[in-house]
């Protein structure tokens, strides 16, 4: 019930926040939004650390580009197949990285990211250091257009919900069952007789596939996709999110991808205004130095403050009662 | 003479090249292979920390009139302290937790390091001259040698068998070893198990930093020297496993050798060759070349 409610509220919130905030803004925080969720999926639920979500976010991001502005695909059809890219980048990763497990899984991952990374870097069609530019928005089943900046806002909350709710879906399914079952204890998930490779790949495939149905809508929203989107520093990025908000809590990656998108959009001017408090002329590059900044909360996440904001929260609650 | 209608003179000095790099892919992925052994952290800030050796050489250079041979000593003994400093005030928290929050500390460190250069330096890249000594070349009759680049080959081998030689064959290695079997085991044997966990992990970043000063000449010093190598090496290091100290040092200098080949052959794919080797190694032997199956 009390969930019910909160849903609601942020259902209302999320309605309501164009009116106030840039819409483009709210478009990019819900799309990493989703990012931070689908990325969650893996590592909070499965227990599987992926240095390479980067490859199906902005693969994903290059295919719908593609499609919409040299195919000139409609909208949806060009977002279905930036996922299904992102769905076989992440069948052909996963199948390899699952190989090994561990530390090992995660260091599979960043290097065949970073392979794909070279390969766009090189590919005629991504536009190399350029990136692919005038992407379309086009109209939604060709008849909603979607050049105005608030129709499509409601389009990608739409989206971003659906995703959302299918990951709480997987989350509580009997399939999400296994996978936390795998997450606690590997080998006993295997003497159950799970076949545990089976369920980690699917995991890998649906947590991809809704990498890109984000990075897809990333780009279909801005018009245009560059490299950063599959560079390394983009799966730091979104790991970053998911731990400050809460590894294995539902909306935890959401609060952290909203804080981590706001930190680096108002970054210098939260640098200015330091620099007016304190006098101290050095806050005024806090702007440029986004990595900094993100390597200290990095830092500082890992030694004080492993579960997160949401999981603090949660933590917090469920102690209470016990006192 | 042609081999496959390429000179072979090209060949001979890409097959240098890629010994060159390979000596880095070597000394860097020995490092991670030794520190983890002991530490179970995938050290990330390993290429950070063989910016920073590099970076010191050329600071050293720019504003204290050092010279490479000074700064060859004294750049890894300065990362090998700030190795010490990470390990003692950070990294030590982490060795009961999940292997994943090493990495994503030494992650944040990468990051913390890259970003401090980069807002003095900026991303371009700072040449650093070779040394006196070692300029020019040798005509050895079928081809040109460089004289810097066969001493980086030369160093790296003799820093890399020494380490093999410490760890393999003497005492001290010996406490290395059974420590990485069972730390507990050989603490309850008196032996200051803390103190060499941390002197490790300033070997072993020393070492990163070592590589990093020979890298200086050969390619520019800038911020993200690091993370650009260090994404390979840990291709390197799945590809050969951890297991084993030799098998670190062949594997490096085997991938550095067949990227060089590859940028003669088919230039388009010297930077992805690496990563294909190891999806190839993963579905023919998963545990890697040298690796055991646990």
């Amino acid at each position: 019930m009390n969930q019910k409610i909160g849903y609601g509220i942020v259902l209302v919130l999320a309605c309501i926040a164009p009116l106030v905030l840039y819409p483009i803004f709210l478009m990019k925080v819900l799309c990493f939004a989703l990012f931070a969720c689908a990325f969650n999926l893996l590592i909070g639920y499965t227990g599987l650390l992926s240095f390479g979500h980067a490859a199906f976010f902005g693969g994903a991001g290059y295919a719908t580009g593609y499609a919409l502005k040299t195919w000139g695909l409609p909208t949806e059809l060009g977002i279905l197949f930036g996922v299904l890219v992102a769905a076989a980048i992440g069948l052909l990763m996963g199948a390899l990285a699952i190989r090994r497990q561990g530390i090992y899984f995660t260091m599979i991952t960043l290097a065949l990211a970073q392979m794909f990374y070279f390969f766009y870097l090189q590919a005629p069609f991504t536009g190399g250091e350029d990136g692919l530019q005038g992407v379309p928005r086009g109209s939604l089943l060709g008849w909603l257009n979607l050049s105005n900046d608030l129709t499509l806002y409601y389009v990608v909350l739409a989206i971003s919900i659906a995703g959302y709710a299918l990951i709480v879906r997987i989350v509580h399914s009997p399939f999400g069952q296994v996978l936390r079952a795998i997450k606690e204890n590997e080998p006993r998930a295997i003497s159950l007789g799970y076949d545990v490779n089976r369920y980690k790949l699917l995991a890998f495939v649906l947590s991809a596939a809704l990498s890109g149905l984000a990075g897809a809508t990333k780009t279909m929203v801005l018009g245009f996709e560059t490299l950063t989107n599959v560079h390394w520093t983009m799966s730091g990025l979104v790991v970053l999110m998911t731990l400050v908000g809460g590894l294995g809590t539902l909306i935890g990656p959401i609060v952290g991808a909203i804080i981590i998108i706001a930190l680096e959009n108002k970054l210098g001017t939260l640098g200015y205004f330091l620099s007016s408090v304190t006098g101290i002329e050095w806050f005024q590059s806090l702007g440029d130095s986004v990595t900094i900044v993100t390597g200290l909360i990095f830092i500082i996440c890992v030694l004080a403050f492993r579960r997160g904001i949401v999981g603090e929260i949660l933590a917090r609650f469920k102690r209470a009662p016990a006192s | 003479m042609d081999i496959f209608g390429i000179p072979i003179q090209a060949m001979l000095s890409q097959l240098l090249l890629g010994l060159v790099n390979g000596s880095f892919y070597a000394m860097l992925s020995l490092g991670l292979a030794v520190i983890f052994g002991l530490l179970n952290v995938i050290n990330f800030a390993h290429g950070a920390l063989y910016m920073m050796g590099a970076f010191f050489a050329w600071m050293g250079m720019q504003y204290f009139g050092l010279n490479y041979w000074v700064m060859l000593i004294v750049s890894p003994l300065l990362v090998g302290a700030i190795g010490i400093a990470i390990e003692r005030t950070m990294l030590r928290w982490l060795y009961k937790l999940d292997h994943l929050y090493g990495l994503l500390l030494t992650f944040g460190i990468t990051l913390l390091a890259e970003g401090m250069f980069r807002s003095f330096y900026g991303v371009s890249g700072q040449s650093y001259p070779v040394p006196d000594a070692l300029a020019g070349g040798t005509n050895l009759g079928f081809m040109y040698l460089p004289n810097y680049r066969a001493w980086v080959v030369l160093a790296s081998l003799v820093v890399c068998f020494a380490t093999w030689f410490v760890i393999e064959k003497t005492k001290l290695g010996a406490y290395l070893r059974a420590g990485t079997e069972n730390s507990k085991l050989v603490e309850a044997f008196g032996i200051n198990v803390p103190l060499m966990v941390t002197l490790t992990y300033g070997f072993g970043v020393a070492l990163a930093a070592f590589a990093g000063v020979l890298a200086a000449p050969v390619i520019q010093v800038s911020p993200l020297m690091g993370s650009n190598l260090i994404i390979i090496v840990f291709a390197v290091v799945v590809i050969g496993g951890m297991g084993s100290i030799l098998g670190s040092i062949l594997t490096g200098l085997g991938l550095g050798v067949i990227e060089g080949m590859t940028r003669v052959f088919y230039p388009e794919a010297s930077a992805t060759v690496v990563f294909v080797i190891m999806a190839i190694v993963l579905v023919i032997r998963p545990a890697g070349l040298f690796g055991k199956e646990k």
